[in-house]
């Protein structure tokens, strides 16, 4: 186990300096008959033996000829994959229990094009792309986020069996890439409050002294602010419809690891956070986020949302 | 462009399959039973409509039963499953029932390998040239079938004929070393079913009024001939089939016995030949009267027919020697004689009393043979392929009433009236003349050369051939039997061409047939060896051939790779030309950073080389046109703003 273990890293490592676009070279290509080119074997001996028996000069011709089929088939299957560019892309980060995207471009300097050619990690779905003669292709290799913070890609497989099907290439494929895997949002409801915002201008109900119009409930606003008497008037399956009130300034939320309950798993309690980012931003507030080894000041808008969800993703508490 | 992985058959690659089992099975059904050809066709309309209409395909039970029912009719039809003919039928139908069942990639590549196993069927009931190519097409739209299947919708129409082309093309080298050097085995390596070799015309070992009338109807090439020297003079081309004595009043047998062994005397020097024989399921050669040299595999059986152990099933080559002139059992056995002085009792009683009369009347065998022959020549007998029926006194009918036959009437006749004269007397079966191809130098002998006559014993002389048709109608030996017959016979209008570049024509295409019968199909074991021998392997074993073999193959695969994975560094003549006038820039000392793009380099040609400016911004804007506008000749006008940059000197 363990000397195969080491061939199979040795012969299977992702041999590349670094450098990108990486050629595909052809150390890296496996190839072998697949199960339909031994079928395809078999039927070429049962007709020879026929022609042998026959004594029949075509059938002999005709097998030879498609011995040699079966041939260029196979210096035709490993050129699919021979000397293509392989381009890294860039991987949108996601959360935990979604599929990650890893973008590679796959290019194509050969005056004819490659198709059926599949992509997928051991675990992962299979993709199938195809690259125009002269032309580049983006692919994205789905892979489950099954834990929260850097998800590395793993080996990716790279297979085709064209143009004949009789033979099975492929090769493997490791470009440096990750992706950043945020906690799974939980809903639950907003933390009060607690503290004030603008200076402790105000206390207590900051910012609920005018009221300003209705918006759509989000699931992180409080069952407080929900306008029941108008939520009733309106029909149909609409979202309750939440009080806003203006005056006392913007909403400024304190997202705190010490807000959530200490009987949960860690994992837990960042997944509570994170739902809270979300319907703080959601909701428009400003909000800040205090975790054990980082604390971020209140802000809000898209920066401020990722800048929590990456701390979050990264958080070891 | 990505999409999900699955191994379901795309719906637009079913067509594709459908043209595949199509050529694959349409030959056989020249051939095949009506009822079979009509349940093929019906099974792939049906799969067409059910394809079309996008329709569910029809389940498991059904198409069990389907096959099952087949099966049965195969069964009933060739009273077994197993022949060649049932093994084709029962291919034809399982490749019709797939198609009812395509759901997987899988299932095309059966549909696929089924196809190509069905292309080498066909080679049983002919190896043509027509059939080669028609085979060829057919293996071509097969492999594109199979590059379709997996290279998906993304494969259009032309560029998947032209990959399949391309890749066939690769593999032709292969196969040329491979049908040179693999070693060739003579077949059959087991019993080849009942029914191998069915279906074979020719000459019959009996003979009946019309038999010979009927195969000389056909044009089909019964033997070649390649002579060493000299074409010998038609009237002596007598090539020996079966030797009948036994005559029942209807049909002509040979005696099934033993024979002494002949004694021949050779008084014209011998002329060798090599004769290329039609498979005919006979086991005699049809060698030139009279044979001296014989290949080993043959030898004489007492009446001078060269026979083999084994029927002729396969198109063969010999190589004989025959003496023109010759002696044949000067001193004849006894019994032999008496068994060629027999007729039937009671029958022809016309014929026989007339012989006697002869017999009475005149001196000498001679005699009575010319008395004989002079009645033939008389005006009333004519020359035909359609002569009267004739009843049970058949030979009185013909001699005294219906005057019209063929060769095998004046043949059985003239044998009657000797035998009741007294002169022992048999039929000799075969072919007479033969029509030599001016392009390759062959003589051709075809079913319509189909020819009996007569051999009588004369003391002291032996057995001497003697031919009434010859008296009848003289120019069948001279000319042959299309200017023998009056105008109006059913002949085969192959052998009447008369028109001078018609016949060109003919002789054109037989003569690329047999270089094909020859060189290609020919080539066996022995070819083989020769050709060894020519290249300087004698002597080769199987595994020196092995050798030879794996090396021209592997040279081969390495050539191909090679020339395949080459890439050609490609470069857009638009950036060349682009490239052309940054060098022209460099030697007037403007040098330029990869990075920087035409339109700021033009800017520093402005600043640096206001002289050039102009020219020179003219070549950047055609150069960005050229390429990134669209393609309409936007080449040449760079190519032209290229050509008015003032060189530098």
């Amino acid at each position: 186990m363990g000397i195969f273990a080491s061939l199979k890293q040795q012969l299977f490592r992702w041999q590349s300096d670094g450098s990108v676009p990486f050629r595909l070279g052809q150390r890296r290509i496996f190839i072998i008959p697949s199960r339909g080119g031994l079928l395809f074997a078999l039927a070429l001996i049962v007709m020879l033996l026929g022609a042998i028996n026959y004594t029949l000069a075509l059938g002999h011709a005709l097998v030879f000829l498609l011995a040699g089929l079966g041939l260029t088939g196979m210096v035709h299957t490993f050129r699919n994959l021979y000397g293509m560019l392989i381009t890294p892309g860039r991987c949108a980060p996601v959360f935990l229990g979604e599929t990650a995207l890893f973008q590679l471009t796959l290019g194509n300097e050969r005056s004819s094009p490659r198709l059926a050619l599949e992509l997928g990690t051991e675990e992962g779905k299979t993709v199938i792309a195809a690259v125009d003669a002269l032309e580049s292709t983006k692919t994205a290799i789905p892979v489950t986020a099954t834990r929260r913070g850097w998800l590395t890609l793993p080996k990716v497989k790279m297979s085709t069996r064209y143009p004949l099907g009789l033979f099975y290439a492929w090769c493997y494929l490791q470009p440096a890439m990750r992706c950043l895997v945020y906690p799974q949002a939980l809903d639950s409801p907003l933390p009060a409050v607690s503290s004030t915002p603008n200076a402790g201008e105000r206390s207590g109900d900051g910012g609920q002294e005018d009221f300003a119009g209705f918006r759509e409930r989000q699931p992180a606003d409080s069952p407080r602010h929900v306008a029941w008497k108008a939520s009733a008037r309106d029909t149909g399956n609409r979202p309750l419809l939440i009080k806003q009130f203006a005056g006392g300034g913007q909403l400024e939320l304190q997202l705190d690891w010490a807000l959530t309950d200490p009987a949960h798993s860690v994992e837990k309690r960042l997944s509570i956070l994170c739902g809270w980012v979300l319907a703080a931003e959601a909701a428009g507030a400003r909000y800040a986020l205090h975790l054990p080894d980082r604390q971020i000041p209140p802000a809000s808008g898209e920066q401020q949302r990722q800048r929590c969800l990456e701390a979050l993703a990264l958080c070891q508490p | 462009m990505s999409t999900p992985a699955s191994q379901a058959l795309d719906r637009t690659a079913v067509p594709w399959l459908f043209a595949a089992a199509l050529v694959t099975t349409l030959p056989h059904f020249a051939h095949q039973a009506t009822w079979l050809s009509l349940f093929t066709g019906l099974i792939f309309a049906w799969g067409a409509r059910l394809w079309w209409k996008d329709q569910r395909l029809p389940g498991r039970w059904l198409l069990i039963l389907l096959v099952i029912a087949a099966c049965s009719g195969i069964f009933v039809e060739f009273r077994s499953l197993f022949g060649r003919d049932a093994g084709v039928a029962m291919l034809v139908i399982f490749m019709a029932m797939k198609l009812l069942e395509l759901k997987s990639r899988r299932d095309g590549m059966v549909v696929v390998t089924l196809g190509y196993f069905l292309l080498l069927t066909h080679y049983f009931y002919s190896q043509s040239i027509p059939t080669g190519l028609w085979l060829l097409l057919a293996m071509w739209l097969v492999t594109a079938t199979l590059i379709r299947l997996h290279g998906g919708p993304a494969s259009t129409l032309r560029a998947t004929l032209r990959y399949a082309a391309l890749l066939s093309l690769q593999a032709v080298p292969f196969m040329l070393v491979l049908y040179l050097l693999f070693p060739r085995i003579s077949g059959p390596l087991w019993g080849l079913p009942q029914d191998a070799h069915a279906g074979k015309t020719g000459l019959s070992d009996t003979m009946s009024p019309g038999s010979i009338a009927n195969l000389a109807q056909s044009a089909e090439i019964a033997f070649r001939v390649r002579f060493d020297g000299p074409l010998p003079p038609r009237e002596k081309l007598y090539w020996r089939g079966p030797v009948m004595e036994q005559f029942d009043g209807a049909t002509w047998r040979p005696f099934p016995g033993r024979y002494p062994a002949e004694r021949i005397e050779f008084i014209a020097a011998p002329i060798s030949y090599e004769t290329t024989l039609e498979a005919h399921n006979q086991r005699w050669l049809l060698a030139l009267d009279a044979p001296t040299g014989l290949p080993a595999e043959s030898a004489l059986n007492g009446t001078l027919t060269a026979g083999v152990r084994q029927p002729i099933t396969q198109r063969q080559r010999f190589r004989l020697a025959a003496s023109l002139d010759y002696r044949f059992n000067a001193s004849e056995d006894a019994a032999v004689l008496r068994r060629n002085l027999q007729l039937p009792a009671g029958r022809n009683p016309q014929s026989q009393a007339l012989a006697r009369q002869w017999q009475a009347s005149e001196k000498s065998p001679a005699a009575i043979i010319a008395k004989a022959i002079a009645l033939f020549g008389s005006r009333d007998f004519a020359y035909t392929l359609q002569p009267p029926l004739l009843g049970d006194n058949g030979i009185d009918q013909f001699l005294f009433q219906t005057k019209r036959g063929f060769c095998e009437h004046y043949a059985a006749a003239f044998v009657v009236l000797m035998r009741a004269a007294g002169i022992p007397a048999r039929v000799v079966g075969g072919y007479q003349g033969g029509e030599a191809n001016p392009l390759d130098g062959y003589l051709v002998v075809r079913q319509s050369d189909a020819h009996a006559w007569a051999e009588v014993w004369l003391e002291a002389r032996g057995w001497v051939r003697v031919d009434p048709t010859a008296v009848v109608a003289p120019a069948r030996i001279e000319t042959g039997i299309a200017d023998a017959l009056p105008a109006g016979e059913p002949l085969p209008a192959l052998i009447q061409l008369r028109a001078d570049w018609l016949r060109d024509m003919r002789h054109r295409w037989e003569a690329i047939n047999n270089a094909w019968n020859q060189q290609i199909l020919g080539y066996d074991p022995q070819r083989q060896r020769e050709l060894l021998t020519r290249l300087g392997l004698p002597d080769t074993d199987w595994r020196s051939l092995a050798i030879a073999l794996g090396l021209a193959c592997s040279l081969l695969l390495a050539a191909i790779t090679g020339w395949t994975l080459y890439q050609r560094p490609r470069h857009d003549p638009a950036t060349r030309l682009w490239h052309k006038a940054l060098r022209q820039l460099a030697r007037r000392q403007v040098n330029c950073a990869p990075w920087e793009t035409p339109l700021a380099i033009a800017r520093r040609v402005d600043e640096e080389r206001p002289e050039l400016a102009e020219a020179f911004r003219r070549v950047a804007d055609a150069y960005l046109l050229a390429r990134y506008g669209r393609p309409t000749n936007n080449l040449k006008n760079l190519r032209e703003a290229l050509a008015q940059l003032p060189r530098w000197r």
